[in-house]
């Protein structure tokens, strides 16, 4: 009768519910156990995430710091690039001055909208008694909108004086802190050398661009600042296409225009932001083997944590993986238990994990204005399907050796080697 | 129902074999109630634990109801195990964090058995066991008998047709151990096949056939 009766009802084979049931028991009632690894797994998923995002950030850091003059703008430098593929050269004096008058000339090639004329120098800027030494920039209005220059208050240098000398000046946040603390600036003279300048602007602060600290520049219209450093050449001349297409024929324009009016010799050079970043490309791809490499090391922690962990909390279940068999489980169920429980916990402690080190991410991000921290997606996935992978692995392993043993020794501790 | 022939089991302990079983043959028939006893190290352990499909002997033939389980593979020792065999062992094996309920549901969670009926058959245990009052308790709240009659009652839910006791009594006190042992016995009256291993002379004595075992090897039944 007994025999009747149980084959109308077992089908031995654990329902699912009955499986999920066992599991979250086992979770919630070994609590001690259960935190332990969920902080184990959980931890190895920030890592990987703080830790790339940190490597990320800095790379983002570095692009968009070299990013800021934007697709559109052609740079000119006076002198011929000798070397293909290295780096222009940044400061220097060249045999043939890049003048005011070039400037002018390819301000009318049709294919440009804007040109904005640099010139550079160091001087001492003074204003009641209190004196500093400060970058000298000499440009024009346009400068300001290529540079992404915002005006906290007052206003640009004039447009009619683009390329005439007038004694303005718009001041960067901290030297306008620094000369007039507090006081109001606009409309107060400047001394800049020996020459007097008036306010009539002053900088939002906007950190170090380009490697130019913004905040303590003083910008003056290019004429003024070529008297004041006593120089005819440019440092740079910007040019902004209308049409990023077009971007290489005015580039060619460009170089055959100067080139004319430079009695037939190409000695300046002409480069796309494009071709800046790509001269930048080894650095660029040190940068990302450097978050390559953060991830691998912190995978390699994390898994080694979440692989001991997993060894550890299943080895010391042996006696129940003997009795679970006692009592009639196959070593197929008692694994698929094993890899259940440890796929459960792997899941939630991975997703918290990951939401944690976003959370974390999101107040770094809201912290720190000039760098932003964001974890590659790659890596986001390779944390949640190491931690996944690998608790699934190391809890399968311990599971499946002990499971294959007679369940008289698995009952016992006993390991596979005292087997007859 | 249980046939032996031949049976032997050795361990190997460092560069020796221990031979804990030698020869061993034995008929069980359906329906007895058998006493194994022996001085310690006679082999009563490992003969359970061989019949009981806990471990696997070295040579020999073991047929159950004209199966032998040595030609089985593990998924049907395992499912022969949740159908026909009941082991209670002396030191209870209890599930620490389940309740005595859900320590008794165990192998009918394993073995599929649905929801519904569990609970019916449950309930119905509980009452026989006298655990009713104890059902919610975790095994670290009961005493050494209610332990072993929840270990009883969860070796039997499956209504297996033979149970093996190694020492069930062993660790317990001499009432609770009479409790325990009239609970075996009013199974077997029912109708299943009571194994007991027992160094108890007086507990031997009430089987209706005894087998003494001395140095893995089998002795005359003196009075059976
Ligand atoms: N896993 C094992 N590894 C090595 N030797 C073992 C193992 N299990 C049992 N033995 C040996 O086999 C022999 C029989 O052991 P068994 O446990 O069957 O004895 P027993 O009759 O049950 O003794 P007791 O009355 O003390 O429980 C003993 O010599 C024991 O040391
Ligand atoms: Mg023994």
């Amino acid at each position: 009768m007994g025999d009747l009766e149980r084959s109308l009802t077992a089908s031995f084979m654990m329902a699912w519910a009955d499986t999920f049931i066992f599991v979250s028991q086992v979770l919630m009632r070994q609590r001690f156990r259960t935190v332990v690894l969920w902080v184990a797994i959980a931890i190895g998923v920030i890592a990987v995430n703080l830790l790339t995002a940190l490597g990320e950030g800095a790379k983002s850091y570095v692009l968009s710091e070299f990013n800021v003059l934007g697709r559109h703008t052609l740079i000119t430098l006076p002198g011929k690039k000798e070397t293909r593929g290295g780096m222009p050269p940044i400061t220097g004096e060249s045999p043939r001055a890049l003048t005011l008058k070039d400037a002018q000339a390819v301000s009318r090639l049709s294919g440009v909208k804007t040109v904005a004329p640099l010139v550079l120098g160091n001087i001492e800027v003074s204003y009641a008694g209190k004196i500093r030494e400060s970058l000298v920039m000499g440009s024009s209005r346009s400068f300001f909108a290529l540079r992404h220059l915002v005006l906290a208050r007052g206003q640009l240098l004039p447009e009619r004086g683009r390329f005439k000398g007038e004694a303005v000046a718009v001041i960067g946040s901290r030297l306008r802190d620094e000369l007039f603390a507090g006081k109001p600036a606009l409309g107060e003279w400047l001394r800049l050398g020996d020459s007097r300048f008036r306010v009539i602007g002053v900088l939002k602060t906007s950190g170090t661009r380009f490697g130019f600290d913004m905040d303590e520049v003083v910008i003056i219209p290019v004429v003024s600042a070529q008297s004041l450093f006593n120089v005819d050449g440019l440092f740079r001349l910007f040019a902004e296409v209308r049409h990023f297409s077009q971007l290489d024929t005015v580039k060619q324009q460009m170089v055959e225009l100067l080139k004319q009016r430079h009695e037939g010799e190409e000695d300046v050079t002409v480069i796309s932001q494009d071709a800046m970043l790509s001269s930048l490309q080894k650095i660029l791809d040190t940068l990302t083997y450097a978050v390559s490499g953060i991830a691998a090391v912190s995978m390699l922690v994390a898994g080694i944590l979440i692989m001991n962990m997993m060894i550890i909390t299943v080895s010391q279940r042996r006696k129940e993986i003997g009795l679970l068999k006692a009592l009639g489980a196959s070593s197929a169920l008692v694994r698929r238990l094993f890899l259940a429980e440890a796929g459960l916990i792997a899941a939630l402690a991975a997703l918290s994990g990951w939401m944690l080190s976003h959370l974390v991410l999101l107040l770094a991000n809201n912290y720190f204005s000039d760098i932003q921290f964001h974890s590659p997606w790659w890596a986001q996935a390779a944390s949640i399907a190491l931690a996944l992978g690998l608790s699934l692995l190391f809890a399968w392993l311990p599971a499946q050796r002990a499971s294959s043993l007679a369940p008289v020794q698995a009952l016992q501790g006993k390991t596979a080697q005292a087997q007859r | 129902m249980i046939e032996l022939r031949g049976l032997q089991k050795g361990f190997q302990v460092g560069e020796q074999v221990v031979q804990a079983l030698d020869e061993v043959s034995l008929t069980i028939s359906a329906g007895e109630y058998l006493a194994i006893m022996g001085p310690s190290g006679s082999g009563k352990s490992t003969l359970m634990n061989i019949l009981g499909l806990l471990d696997q002997a070295s040579a020999g033939e073991y047929l159950l109801d004209g199966v032998n389980v040595n030609q089985l593979n593990e998924a049907k020792r395992s499912q022969l195990r949740s159908e026909k065999i009941g082991f209670v062992f002396q030191s209870y094996h209890l599930v620490p964090r389940l309740t005595a309920r859900e320590n008794i549901e165990l192998p009918m969670v394993l073995a599929g058995v649905p929801p519904r009926l569990r609970q019916q058959k449950l309930d119905e245990l509980l009452e026989k066991l006298n655990l009713s009052e104890r059902a919610q308790h975790r095994p670290s709240q009961l005493s050494g008998g209610q332990r072993q009659r929840v270990a009883i009652g969860r070796a039997i839910v499956m209504r297996p047709r033979m149970l093996l006791a190694d020492e069930p009594t062993g660790n317990l006190d001499s009432t609770s151990g009479a409790a325990v042992t009239d609970l075996l016995e009013s199974l077997n009256a029912d109708g299943i096949t009571l194994v007991l291993v027992t160094h108890d002379q007086a507990l031997g004595a009430r089987a209706r056939r005894q087998i003494n075992m001395f140095d893995g090897r089998l002795r005359a039944e003196p009075n059976g």
